[in-house]
């Protein structure tokens, strides 16, 4: 059984259809690439699997459970994880109290254990050294560097100990050793158990990193398979190189 | 600090200064200060919403004069002691508040603040044409002269104010400090990343609403036995939306000590202004202090304070 499962879903903003019956299955444990050229409804497609946007037609299905109908929190306390395209931080919270607001409210209102204060304190002291931010917790998000706000984007989204990551293109407008980091960061993430869709247009970043590649293009799927094939494909190649 | 020593040492200062005010023995004193301490229940009551959540409500003096009028009804139908009425005040308060907690899943920003605005419009058209309660008439409430323990009635008012405001700081810090407190400011600076962090970001808007709506009516609910007589235009004055918004501003609205500071100060001025000037400078003192504050400290008394001491640690 897939951890994620998206069948025909379609998204429409007035007379635009931005997704038009997508199909989408995402096992546990999958390193999966999500390319497609700007306004192909990458996006979209993560606001409509995160539940910030409602799809009119078609499900999506995660871990076992059909999750149409909840709104954005319900999904992240069952392990649905994702950052956004542009980092949102909260920016009024220190660096190490961005990661511990997924703590409170999305770890510990899970059943089961509670995480006391200590526990608090040192779980956000591990977040911050997973993503190389351990001296900065005590800074505002406005002081960090551009890579920074990434790592802290990816650390909140880590907070909440999902089972699925979408890390929405988390590595636009950085320099090659940057992308590199990241790329090494959420490949770690993957070893320790976390499913991860990647959206990037960053070729040397998905190839580096994908073990299956989706390429969507004005809102329909025309790829899904092995990167190496994918990319070979003539309709891919005709959506990103033109004819 | 925890909460109960918080508590302990508001109602230690509390009973100074109400010993303090007997020792001058002057009845305008509890007057005045009536007014101050209504304020600070009102600014702190707003900040919750405003300064914590990042909603700004147009419509305290809505909730103000829902806590007067419940008083009022309650006065004509049965009579009960204002300590009840007060409750019953931010009860019926508290539900309009989230009542309009709903809105915020429309609106946001200024939408939100013209809707609170609109609320307080539809409500002070309702109370107008409400018989039962004064109409646009206005109501007569007698009071007492004098009340057992006490004393003067006057005094017993200033008491029980006195009590509000050690009891909506005390929930202001509590808020600030909890988990709580976490959510409201991640609503406050991203919604939609709150969401994302698991933040029920609906239910606490409604948590904050309820709040503030069930304090300003508390506020409200013994306003009639100061005053005498009430009527719409007073309960529904604009002074109360105007000074609950600017107070918090000026003290600062990250903290409860932000609305406190400046419920003390402007309330004072405003106070000070109508003896020696007269009661109409009032708006116009609060309108120049927010124009001065926005330029020169946007961030208050409070972020001024923090920005000074920031520098000189540095």
């Amino acid at each position: 059984m897939p951890l994620l499962e998206v069948t025909g879903l379609s998204k429409r903003f007035g007379g635009f259809v931005a997704l038009d019956g997508i199909d989408l299955a995402v096992q546990e444990g999958e390193r999966v690439g999500l390319i497609g050229p700007n306004g192909s409804g990458k996006s979209t497609l993560v606001n409509c699997i995160c539940g910030t946007l409602t799809n009119e037609t078609g499900t999506v299905r995660f871990n076992g459970e059909t999750v149409d109908g909840l709104v954005t929190h319900e999904r992240t306390h069952r392990g649905m994880a994702r950052s956004f395209q542009l980092p949102r931080p909260f920016a009024t919270l220190t660096v190490a109290e961005n990661l511990r607001v997924p703590l409170l409210y999305t770890v510990n209102a899970r059943p089961g254990h509670k995480l006391s204060a200590a526990e608090l304190d040192t779980r956000c002291a591990e977040l911050l050294a997973l993503v190389a931010l351990a001296d900065k917790g005590a800074q505002l998000p406005r002081d960090l560097t551009q890579v920074e706000m990434r790592k802290l984007e990816l650390a909140r989204a880590m907070a909440a100990e999902p089972k699925l990551l979408i890390a929405d293109e988390s590595m636009a407008g950085l320099s090659q050793s940057e992308v590199d980091d990241i790329v090494t960061l959420l490949i770690r993430l993957n070893e320790r158990g976390i499913t991860i869709i990647m959206i990037e247009h960053i070729m040397r970043a998905v190839m580096k990193f994908s073990q299956r590649l989706v390429v969507l293009v004005s809102g329909k799927k025309i790829a899904d398979g092995k990167p190496d094939t994918v990319i070979r494909d003539p309709e891919v190649e005709k959506a990103y190189l033109g004819q | 600090m925890r909460t109960r020593v918080f508590v302990l040492i508001s109602i230690a200062v509390a009973a100074a200064v109400f010993f303090a005010a007997r020792l001058v023995n002057n009845d305008y004193v509890f007057f005045a200060g009536y007014t101050v301490l209504q304020f600070i229940v009102l600014a702190t009551a707003w900040n919750i919403l405003g300064g914590y959540t990042g909603y700004v409500n147009f419509g305290s003096a809505a909730f103000f004069a829902l806590g007067a009028y419940s008083t009022v009804f309650f006065h004509k139908f049965y009579q009960m002691p204002i300590p009840v009425l007060i409750v019953i005040g931010g009860v019926i308060s508290g539900i309009v508040g989230l009542g309009m907690g709903y809105l915020t899943l429309r609106l946001r920003g200024a939408f939100f603040a013209i809707a609170t605005l609109a609320l307080a419009v539809v409500l002070q058209t309702f109370i107008v044409n409400w018989d039962y309660v004064g109409g646009s008439r206005g109501a007569y409430i007698i009071r007492p002269n004098e009340i057992a323990w006490i004393g003067p009635y006057i005094q017993y008012l200033f008491l029980l104010m006195l009590a509000l405001v050690v009891i909506s700081l005390a929930v202001a810090r509590g808020i600030e400090r909890s988990q709580l407190g976490y959510g409201f400011a991640t609503i406050r600076d991203d919604e939609l990343a709150a969401e994302a962090s698991g933040v029920p970001t609906l239910r606490l808007k409604l948590i904050a609403t309820t709040i503030s709506g069930a304090l300003m009516g508390m506020a409200g609910a013994p306003f009639p036995y100061y005053i005498g007589y009430l009527q719409p235009s007073s309960a529904f004055g604009l002074e109360y939306a105007v000074n609950s918004i600017a107070m918090p501003m000026i003290g600062g609205t990250t903290s409860w000590v932000g609305p406190l500071i400046g419920a003390i100060l402007l309330g004072t001025l405003q106070q000070i202004a109508t003896v020696t000037i007269s009661s109409a400078v009032n708006l116009l003192i609060v309108g120049l202090l927010l124009v001065g504050f926005v330029i020169i400290a946007p961030n208050g008394i409070v972020g001024l304070v923090q920005g000074w001491m920031r520098g000189r640690a540095k």
